[in-house]
């Protein structure tokens, strides 16, 4: 016997939820228990008396099972509202890293062109080494980064991506 | 406003929420509440012998009554003994409250004596679940906690309290906590979907019922929509597991229980339906059967009051989100607004007439052994009348009492459908009892099951409960021996009851009366004799020992490919059917 496997497809979700404790574990718990993916995750408080914050997951699986995902994180009962930003339609999503690379001459010179090219910044520097802050679409980031590995990349930290609905309406 | 311990915050905002009983057992963590309910004679606590069993009898109370069950633990190995219990509630839908006493919170993620994370630990077991940090929010908690335990989709709420939360004062009036809830469910069914329902309706010719435990707790009233929409309808009624009861067993529309081990003529009539109406039910594997054949030319209707139900295993054309009583009188007053009159539907009953002469639920006679089958028969026969709760445990016995055992009304019937957890019936009896101190209440069990909680015989020998015990004893684990048979050619790995106990002297030494039948010819007077006898009575029953539980989908198969008789039982599976549950 083999375990067959379906294709998927991947989701960015807009999750407005009470802003208290446990919350976080509420959400990835739940993607746990019930087998689906998180591809990413990022969570910050939105509102102006801090009651509410704001979970873009990006998470992959077939239709079927991204409908269950958005109709299982809609019944908790911290969770105000699901949005399904790649079923909405067009959307901009964004994502920043910082990227450490270590070395000297050549490897030096080619690293801080490919970052003009991807306007990164450098925001840290000594004689063999840079950290360059980025900021783009998660493809965009994972480009850079490869190319980063070519020229001394010795760390990177990324926030994972968020992302919101083009034009005037509101989550 | 006065000031008033975290415990007495407690204690009177359960009384304010109308609790008089508690299923509970003392220790360290939750000192200060029981002393609190030492003060308080209004709150009926029941002291159990095991915690899991104060959750089974919150459970039995709360589906015998409608109101929710309550539990009071203590921390550590308290709550984590109510873990089965709670999620035996969340698979099962029954609204209950669980209050666990934790250690003071500056002694939280310590490993302080009887701390565990009980919060982390139910998370996912629970519909929702708190950690109470201070006096002053205890109220509101409650408040809320009742509310989501009971509305929506019921299901277990744990209420998480440090010890000193409980011994620390703070402003208390008892108008405390009664604000708006967020949790809001939506209630009523979208017009425009009850119209698109009644439409499907009143193009069907082959339509069936199809109904779950959604509609047991909708309360009675939903039972009583579902009887006036099968009569308009003219339609065949089937239902899950948990949904015995909301319609009468004795109604010549009722096809009896579908699923696994349902009903030839209910399995057949699904598959061939044009038009499925799901009504407050799930479309569990149990009911399933092979998915990619379950009912495969029906239109489908799903009522629930939980999106998440919907298209989770089957897709449906049209979701209706309301509950599910409230739809169906909905549904009721679009149909009769359009002077439906159903056809008589003759073709549909007359291929129903030629499953239902199947007689599926037919079982060899034998004058030297008691068939299990016949000795819930001669239950039902002798008990009917009274409308007696019906608690289970879990195995053959629990599927031979749906079974056999007819139901005419709702909130009769208490079993542990999704979770399927041994050692439930026992505690829900006695739940059910003190929710119903005149009933006639019979735990319908089995020799292994009735071990997992059999602690709880001093729990109603101590409140003076009569409750019945009516053990169905094979000495095997019945149902993981019939699976053996099935898929391992009878390789009976570790399911032979092995050193049983004498129940009879057990029972006497819990001060029960003990009944022993062995004899077919002792069956019915061994039957009234327990009837008759005042207090708990505890009857072990020994069976046809090789009995097995037909008809049978077994596991990977479609509805109509159903074992009828042990002849049809081949004794292999392939790899696909072994590895589904």
């Amino acid at each position: 016997m083999h375990i067959k496997e379906e294709q998927v497809e991947r989701h960015v979700l807009a999750v407005l939820v009470d802003n208290e404790a446990g919350i976080l574990a509420r959400i990835a718990g739940m993607f746990t228990a019930r087998g689906y993916n998180i591809e990413s995750l990022t969570v910050a408080d939105i509102s102006a008396d801090h009651a509410i914050s704001r979970i873009t997951i990006a998470t992959n699986g077939p239709p079927h099972v991204i409908e269950q995902i958005i109709a299982q994180l809609d019944r908790l009962v911290p969770v105000h509202s699901v949005r399904d930003l790649t079923e909405a339609g067009p959307h901009v999503q964004r994502e920043l890293a910082l990227v450490k690379v270590a070395g000297k001459g050549e490897n030096r010179i080619e690293a801080m062109r490919l970052a003009d090219v991807y306007r990164a910044r450098v925001v840290d520097a000594t004689t063999d080494s840079f950290v360059f802050e980025i900021t783009g679409a998660p493809d965009k980031i994972q480009t850079f980064v490869g190319l980063m590995r070519e020229v001394g990349l010795v760390e990177v930290g990324r926030t994972g991506v968020v992302a919101i609905g083009r034009g005037p309406d509101s989550a | 406003m006065a000031e008033k311990s975290g415990a007495e915050i407690l204690v009177e905002t359960l009384l304010d929420l109308g609790v008089d009983t508690v299923f509970g057992y003392p220790g360290g963590a939750v000192l200060p509440i029981y002393d609190a309910l030492y003060n308080h004679p209004k709150i009926k606590h029941i002291l159990v012998r095991h915690e899991q069993a104060a959750t089974h009898a919150a459970e039995g109370y709360a589906r015998s009554t409608g109101k929710p069950g309550v539990v009071l633990v203590t921390s550590g190995p308290g709550a984590t003994n109510a873990v089965t219990g709670i999620t035996d509630a969340l698979m099962d839908s029954i609204p209950m409250v669980v209050i666990t006493g934790q250690v003071a919170t500056n002694l939280i993620g310590s490993d302080a004596f009887q701390e565990a994370d009980t919060v982390g630990i139910t998370r996912h077991c629970t519909k929702h679940n708190y950690l109470v940090k201070k006096p002053s929010e205890l109220a509101g908690v409650l408040n809320e906690a009742f509310h989501i335990a009971t509305q929506g989709r019921p299901g277990p709420v744990v209420v998480d309290i440090p010890k000193n939360v409980q011994v620390a004062e703070a402003e208390f009036s008892a108008h405390n906590g009664k604000t708006n809830s967020r949790y809001q469910p939506q209630v009523d069914g979208d017009f425009k979907a009850i119209n698109e329902a009644a439409e499907m309706i009143m193009r069907a010719k082959a339509p069936i019922l199809y109904t779950g435990g959604g509609v047991i707790n909708s309360g009675p009233k939903a039972s009583e929509a579902l009887c006036q929409l099968a009569e308009l309808l003219g339609a065949p009624v089937t239902s899950t597991l948990m949904g015995l009861g909301a319609f009468p067993a004795s109604s010549e529309q009722w096809l009896g229980m579908l699923g696994m081990h349902g009903t030839f003529e209910a399995n057949m009539a699904m598959n061939r339906a044009d038009l499925v109406v799901c009504l407050g039910a799930r479309f569990d594997d149990r009911i399933t059967g092979r998915l990619d054949a379950f009912s495969p030319n029906s239109k489908k209707i799903h009522v629930d009051i939980d999106r998440s139900s919907v298209n989770k295993t089957v897709r449906v054309d049209l979701p209706v989100i309301g509950d599910v009583g409230r739809v169906m009188e909905q549904l009721l007053a679009v149909l009769k607004g359009r002077k439906f009159n159903a056809p008589d539907y003759e073709e549909w009953w007359s291929r129903i007439k030629g499953w239902r002469a199947t007689d599926c639920l037919a079982f060899p006679e034998s004058k030297t052994e008691i068939m299990p089958q016949l000795a819930i028969r001669k239950l039902w026969e002798a008990t009917h009348e009274r409308h007696p709760i019906i608690t289970t445990e879990v195995g053959q016995h629990q599927m031979w009492a749906a079974q056999h055992f007819d139901f005419e009304k709702p909130n009769k019937w208490l079993t542990s459908g999704g979770l399927g957890t041994m050692g439930y019936g026992l505690p829900a009896a006695i739940g059910a009892q003190l929710g119903d101190p005149d009933a006639l209440v019979i735990d319908i069990a089995g020799e292994a099951s009735i071990q997992m909680n059999i602690q709880e015989l001093a729990t109603a020998s101590q409140y003076r409960l009569p409750v019945k015990i009516f053990i169905v004893n094979n000495e095997y684990m019945g149902m993981v021996r019939q699976w053996q048979e099935l898929t391992y050619e009878s390789r009976y790995s570790n399911s032979y009851s092995d050193s049983l106990p004498d129940f009879i002297k057990l029972a006497e030494s819990y001060g029960w009366t003990g009944i022993l039948i062995e004899d077919p010819a002792d069956l019915e007077t061994g039957i009234k004799k327990m009837i008759e006898t005042d207090g708990p009575v505890l009857v072990d029953c020994r069976v046809a020992k090789l009995a097995n539980c037909f008809p049978m989908i077994p596991s990977g198969a479609a509805h109509t490919e159903m074992l009828l008789t042990p002849e049809d039982v081949k004794g292999t599976m392939d790899d696909n059917a072994k590895a589904l549950v």
